[in-house]
């Protein structure tokens, strides 16, 4: 911890918009966490692509969506909806996770 | 028949208007936004708004063939065209999640400069360099073929004229405005090409099912009620065509395909470098997400498109009465009465993109799936992109700006790839392995003479198309995937991976990848065998060079010249010619399309097992790795007193 503490000791005045250390466990727990929340998100990637357009499209295309067997559209329409939403969730949450652990780049 | 503007068909005039303002506009903004320094000629001075970068990306991405051809495709495909929607959508999420903030963070110019830089290897920077060429300029020769034809089609400029002038405006942004220049550019083209997209969909969507929302009307049914998918599927299976709902393609090809797709998109240098123009790591996902946005306007539509257009076409083509007069154009088809053939018809098979032979005789035209019967002999697949204005009752000018959105698709994509093949030669080529001692006004300088360069040889390509430009999206994506995304995600998020794993896994997922896809879509013959020993023996004689002093080059200097040897008995014919695969040779019934995504499992697998065969990368190149999974720029991981 030696470094760290002479690195924060001589930079007194930078406060929160200085250059900061973090600890070698605190990085291992964000990236732990990134880790998982990309998981799950492709995860849900995998189930409306492969899952329910390709894979599972026959089951599914007993049900419909409006006139449309419910597989077909997935593969033709809803599976492009479901990453555009991906995307957005993973930037929201992955900003709340690297403020948390304080390695966001915000200004200032 | 029709009034003229200034002695021009009204079509033509609004073309012609179109272009011209279109293009005016392109290079407006390029002398607005002219580049400076080496920081805004390659990522536009890491100053883009996320918006505007998705904007840039959107246009970037969606080329001729998405703009023209996707719908057209898909309405001949049917379920079996999901492939091309999934896959060219899917990967943003891939891009976002695992790949652009990361490199962004890392914040340098090039894809090269990342596999240099994480390798600590100049030979795996020199072999990413040589893909990144391969795959942009196969990409690009079929941009140029697409502009030219888009000319040579509506404006009857000569198909190599249209090529040479869709080069020179491309040329002259690039060159001047570099990334800066081609991001503005790009913004606008993707308004326009998404507005002359969208407008005739609307007014299609409208006619057919009564909605103005095609992604509404897609799920719908018709104005007389009837279900719009379940019809279509019924007509063309009476007509003897395959169903529309149920696909052609095997279960393993269709999920190999759509992999192969996503994981190239995700891999394909001009849309990584995209990313690099954002001002910090988190604008680089924000940024994804948007261009996904843009993208899926575009991607939502088309398969609509693509249903309303094929049952129109049998709705009001199939058993009509067919007129003389008014293909001499001597007659209205509004005059005609019920049951003629629609006036559009007539129009573009003047193009040459429809055509009718009326085999039995009858005067009516019957469209089958039966070759014997079927009397509709041309059918260009773009038909169902460019016919919509006229089949929607749309104005003239309509037509017009659906052209100037064709060639908005191709040259903001041509442009792309022209700043990857111009930053791969002067920075990470020239630069950083040549001639290490460059200024940065030097390397400006190469930059742009190879931004020309590039371009010369686009129009040869363009001109004179070789023949892997039909296969271009086998072989840029199925190459992309096999060679750039494994060693970029595994650089990311395994710090155990070293240079002899990257090496390893570019040259086999590459070598792999490409002879499957030559095999069956070209064929290994004499010249062809020729050609590959050309391109091995330049990419050894560049390693020899740059390498030199590090270690012994020499045998790579003589094998070149070996090669060299070969290539000159490939050219004379002196090799055997290996006759092309054929489909049912297909290992595990996977097209060469869909090969790219055994590749990169392949590549993945070798790069492992390679890494963990020999030493670790070096302690800063992990400190690195862990740099760039931060993505603050004053934040650093402290490793305790042992450091």
């Amino acid at each position: 911890m030696a470094t760290s503490d002479l690195h924060s000791g001589a930079e007194p005045a930078a406060g929160a918009s200085g250059d900061h250390n973090i600890t070698e466990s605190a990085f291992k727990a964000y990236w732990k966490e990134n880790l998982s929340l990309m998981g799950i998100l492709l995860g849900i990637w995998f189930a409306v692509s492969f899952g329910a357009g390709i894979l599972f499209r026959d089951f599914l295309d007993q049900f419909s969506i409006g006139t449309a067997p419910l597989g077909f559209w997935f593969a033709q329409q809803g599976a492009i909806y479901v990453f555009v939403i991906l995307i957005f969730v993973y930037s929201f949450m992955m900003h709340r996770i690297e403020r948390k652990y304080d390695v966001d780049d915000d200004e200032g | 028949m029709e009034s003229t503007i200034l002695g021009m068909t009204p079509t033509v005039f609004w073309t012609a208007f179109f272009v011209i303002s279109t293009f005016g506009l392109y290079i407006g903004i390029a002398v607005w936004a002219r580049a400076a320094t080496t920081d805004d000629f390659y990522v536009a001075g890491h100053d883009i708004h996320p918006v505007f970068n998705g904007m840039a990306t959107a246009a970037d991405w969606m080329s001729a063939a998405s703009f023209l051809s996707m719908a057209g495709l898909i309405a001949f495909m049917g379920y079996d065209g999901s492939v091309f929607l999934m896959g060219w959508t899917g990967g943003y999420v891939l891009l976002a999640l695992l790949l652009a903030p990361y490199l962004r963070k890392f914040g340098k110019f090039t894809v090269p400069d990342f596999v240099g830089d994480r390798y600590y290897s100049q030979a795996a920077r020199i072999v990413a360099v040589i893909c990144a060429l391969f795959i942009s300029f196969t990409y690009i020769a079929g941009q140029m073929r697409g502009t030219g034809i888009a000319f040579s089609n509506f404006l009857g400029v000569p198909i190599e004229m249209g090529v040479i002038i869709g080069a020179i405006i491309v040329l002259f942004y690039a060159v001047l405005g570099g990334m800066k220049g081609v991001t503005y550019t790009q913004v606008a083209q993707y308004c326009v090409l998404i507005f002359a997209f969208t407008v005739p969909a609307i007014f299609l969507s409208m006619q057919i099912t009564g909605t103005p929302i095609p992604q509404l009307g897609f799920i719908g049914t018709t104005t007389e009620g009837v279900p719009l998918l379940a019809n279509l599927d019924r007509t063309l299976t009476d007509l003897g065509f395959t169903s529309y709902l149920q696909g052609q393609k095997s279960m393993l090809d269709m999920t190999a395909i759509t992999l192969a797709l996503m994981v190239g998109t995700a891999g394909l240098p001009h849309v990584i470098i995209r990313f690099f123009t954002v001002p910090k790591a988190s604008d680089a996902r924000k940024s994804a997400g948007w261009a996904l946005i843009f993208i899926a306007i575009l991607y939502t539509t088309a398969p609509a498109v693509a249903v309303f257009a094929r049952a129109n076409f049998i709705e009001t083509v199939n058993e009509s009465t067919y007129s003389i007069d008014v293909a001499r154009g001597e007659a209205e088809a509004a005059d005609q009465g019920d049951g003629a053939t629609p006036q559009w018809f007539y129009n573009w098979e003047r193009t040459g993109l429809l055509g009718f032979t009326d085999k039995n005789g009858d005067g009516q035209i019957q469209y089958r799936a039966d070759a014997e019967t079927n009397e509709v002999t041309t059918l260009d697949r773009d038909i169902f992109v460019l016919a919509n204005p006229e089949i929607g009752n749309l104005p003239g000018w309509v037509i017009g700006l659906v052209v100037a959105g064709g060639l908005a698709a191709a040259l903001s994509t041509a442009a792309g790839l022209l700043m990857v093949i111009s930053s791969a030669v002067s920075h990470d080529l020239c630069r950083k392995v040549l001639f290490k001692n460059m200024t940065d006004t030097q390397e400006l300088l190469v930059a742009r003479f190879a931004a020309v360069g590039a371009v010369l040889v686009a129009i040869y390509a363009g001109i004179n198309p070789p023949g892997f430009v039909a296969a271009v999206v086998a072989f840029a994506f199925g190459l992309a995937a096999a060679s750039f995304f494994p060693v970029i995600f595994l650089g990311i998020f395994w710090k155990r991976m070293n240079k002899e794993g990257a090496i390893a896994s570019m040259v086999v997922g590459l070598s792999i990848t490409a002879a499957y896809i030559v095999h069956f879509k070209i064929g290994f013959s004499s010249a062809v065998l020729g050609a590959c020993a050309l391109i091995v023996a330049a990419v050894l004689m560049i390693l020899h060079f740059g390498l030199k002093g590090e270690s012994d080059t020499r045998p790579m200097f003589f094998g070149s010249l070996a090669l060299f040897g070969v290539f000159l008995l490939g050219a004379f014919g002196v090799l055997p010619d290996i006759a092309p695969g054929t489909t049912d040779q297909w290992i595990l019934g996977i097209s060469p399309e869909g090969f790219g995504a055994v590749g990169m499992v392949i590549a993945m697998a070798t790069a492992i097992v390679t890494s963990l065969a020999t030493a670790a990368p070096p302690r800063e190149v992990q400190d690195l790795v862990e740099e760039i999974r931060i993505p603050s720029a004053k934040a650093h991981v402290s490793h305790g007193p042992a450091e």
